[in-house]
């Protein structure tokens, strides 16, 4: 299992290093001037000199292309020209907002998707299959922020059952930082309260975020456990009297999620660009709502480092997927 | 002398998309027990289709329209899903299927796949433990115990492996194995050594004839190959196209058989050791079977009564169960 799960992290250095070279040349090539562009629209002449020493833009391709990756390798990335502050330490205060949020979504996205999937599948063509598929075309194809914005209607200002933004109350002493998921270090820190509220403050936006995916897990999932209920083995285990419903549960659903389990690391892509939008909504302090601010103040750095970092979590998660169908299908395992 | 498995005018419609196909029409077939009787014909006559009828398995489709599945004298047909499942199939009807390499479920484990199944029907002995981690052990040690008398070397070991660590040949012995699981009286097994080569066949023939008198089981057997057949059974049933046309003891039935259908299969293969092969012509289509005699149009003794024959049951020379206007002793029209 080791060796397997070295092997698919080996696999990933390739389009890791593939995404250097590209946003490389795209920083340093692409633009007419980079140091023009590095240095900002009022730079003096002088100051874009300078930028261009500093940087080593006035050095060969190839001797470039080290420091860049020793940059890379230092989180180097410069000063954020919309927050003043170094881009790696905004992003390490951010990112853990965003991912507590998208895996929370992801999560809800999984946990949903996949039962509701199976009882499609169970109930094919009658109707809470097709009830389900008109609820999953609708979940795939509502706007986030229509939906995110009738959320807040209802739940936050109409019921008042949960806040409306944010990611803690301000009246609350948040715990301190351990891990930077909120959840988590309420829990360390002991702090019922604050878990109580952090869990409160995430549900519209991890709803909002899920409904996508609990859409797709659900109909790659009714999809694998109809090709699996065709399947000998299930004739097999009918033929030893198992009652239908304890096999679809106990045998069925473990060989149908592999296709669903792939769409799950596929659908995380999706789930950090909609976290722009759910966060930009519900003013969540992650990722998303600060790289929408990069691109609306053209601010390089950070954009390059945003999608390297969108790069590494892709190839992380891709890992990941692979793991859990080498958990799941033994043949897998062997392969490598 | 009693039978384990009496089937009687058994007629299943499958309803398709091209129409309604009569799969089977006025199926016969009786097992006696402690017997082994062979289950042959042509691929497509609906062997399978009379073994999913029988275990209650059939595709959403089928509708049994007539008939009666008697097993140990009660009517499997008047049994619901759920008492079928709780008390007949895999506990005292096991189920040896054709495919070993299609029929074990790829990502679990042996002992995952077997031990749910006994500890499902639990057969608790009387006087042994009755619950948990005790049961689970004894259904273990139980199982560890057939696959040893299955010939599966490393028996403890072999739980804990997957099914594609396995070759053909041991993974038919795993499901005889898991047939026997728990104690059935009926073993059904559907060409269970057609997806293996010739050697491992012998060997696994060899070992289901021993193991169905050593744990008293009564077995039918599905095949289209004579040589099985007269290697292994007792009793011989011949199925066409849907219908039974011949059945009797293996002596009778190969010696002198009397359906010209019967006679056409044993003469493809003289040293009945080879596979079905060479009758002119192919099994009708369900969807559209013959009038009258199903086999008319292959049959060599055909005359115009047969297209308007309907499936009529006559005792043979010897005693077997014949359905031809040969063996009639009331033609309505002789010719
Ligand atoms: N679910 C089904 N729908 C339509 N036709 C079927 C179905 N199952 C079996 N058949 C048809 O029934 C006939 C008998 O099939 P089967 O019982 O598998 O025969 P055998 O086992 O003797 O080869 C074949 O013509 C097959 O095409
Ligand atoms: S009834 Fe006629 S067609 Fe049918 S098997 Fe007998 S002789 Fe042949
Ligand atoms: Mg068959």
């Amino acid at each position: 299992m080791l060796r397997f799960i070295l092997r698919r992290a080996l696999l990933a250095i390739p389009s890791l290093f593939g995404l250097l070279v590209l946003t490389f040349f795209l920083i340093r090539v692409v633009p007419a001037d980079p140091a023009a562009a590095l240095a900002g629209e009022n730079a003096t002449p002088a100051q874009v000199a300078e930028i261009r020493r500093q940087y080593g833009l006035d050095r060969p391709l190839h001797e470039q292309f080290v420091v860049y990756l020793g940059q890379v390798a230092r989180f180097e990335f410069g000063e954020s020209a919309y927050s003043r502050r170094p881009v790696a330490l905004d992003i390490k205060q951010r990112l853990p907002a965003t991912l507590e949020l998208t895996v929370s979504a992801l999560l809800l996205a999984t946990l949903l998707g996949i039962p509701l999937g199976t009882i499609a599948a169970v109930y094919h063509n009658r109707w809470p299959d097709t009830l389900l598929r008109v609820l999953s075309v609708a979940g795939v194809a509502i706007a986030a922020f229509w939906f995110a914005i009738e959320l807040q209607l209802l739940f936050a200002m109409d019921l008042g059952w949960f806040p409306l933004r944010g990611r803690m109350s301000s009246g609350l002493a948040a715990p301190p930082a351990v891990t930077g998921f909120l959840l988590l270090d309420s829990l360390i820190a002991g702090r019922l309260d604050a878990f109580r509220d952090a869990l409160h403050h995430l549900v519209l936006p991890a709803v909002t975020l899920s409904l996508g995916g609990i859409a797709t897990i659900a109909r790659f999932t009714r999809a694998g456990v109809l090709e699996t209920l065709q399947k000998d083995f299930v004739l097999y285990e009918r033929a030893q009297g198992f009652p239908s419903r304890a096999l679809i549960w106990r045998f069925v659903l473990k060989n149908s999620v592999v296709a669903a389990i792939t769409q799950i690391g596929l659908l995380f892509g999706a789930l950090i660009a909609g976290a722009v939008v759910v966060e930009t909504i519900f003013d969540w302090p992650g990722i998303g709502f600060y790289t929408v601010q990069a691109i609306l103040t053209a601010d390089y750095k950070v954009m390059l480092a945003v999608t390297l970092l969108i790069g590494v979590i892709y190839a992380a998660v891709n890992i990941l997927v692979d793991l859990v169908h080498g958990l799941i299908d033994p043949r897998l395992r062997e392969q490598l | 002398m009693s039978l384990v498995l009496d089937v009687r005018n058994l007629r299943l419609a499958v309803k398709t998309d091209e129409g309604r196909a009569q799969i089977l029409d006025r199926v016969e077939l009786a097992l006696p027990r402690g017997r082994i009787l062979g289950l042959v014909g042509e691929s497509g006559c609906g062997k399978s289709t009379l073994v999913r009828a029988v275990l209650g398995i059939l595709p959403k489709n089928a509708v049994i329209e007539s008939g009666e599945i008697l097993f140990e004298g009660e009517d499997l047909l008047r049994l619901s899903e759920r008492e079928l499942a709780r008390r007949v199939r895999g506990s005292r009807i096991g189920f040896i299927p054709q495919d070993p390499y299609l029929a074990l479920n790829p990502v679990f484990k042996i002992g995952a796949q077997l031990l749910p199944v006994m500890r499902w029907h639990a057969p608790a002995p009387a006087d042994g433990p009755r619950s948990g981690a005790a049961l689970l052990r004894a259904h273990r040690s139980r199982l560890v115990e057939i696959l040893r008398r299955v010939q599966i070397p490393e028996p403890e070991a072999v739980l804990e492996r997957y099914p594609h660590q396995f070759s053909g040949g041991q993974r038919q012995r795993l499901m005889i194995a898991g047939a026997l699981a728990c104690s059935p009286r009926l073993i059904i097994a559907d060409e269970p050594t057609t997806a293996l080569d010739v050697t491992t066949q012998l060997q696994i023939l060899k070992l289901l004839k021993s193991l169905a008198t050593e744990f008293d089981v009564s077995m039918l057997f599905v095949t289209h190959d004579f040589g099985v057949v007269a290697q292994l059974c007792d009793e011989i049933t011949v199925m066409y196209a849907g219908q039974t046309v011949e059945s009797g003891p293996t002596a009778t039935v190969l010696g002198s058989p009397q359906h010209p259908y019967t006679e056409a299969l044993l003469a493809c293969h003289p040293d009945r050791a080879r596979e079905l092969a060479g009758i002119p012509g192919a099994v009708p289509s369900p969807l559209d079977p013959p009038p009258g005699c199903r086999f008319w149009p292959r049959c060599p003794h055909a005359i115009e009564y047969c297209r308007r024959r309907p499936a009529r049951f006559s005792e043979g020379r010897r005693g077997q169960l014949v359905n031809c206007r040969l063996a009639d002793p009331l033609p309505d029209a002789a010719a």
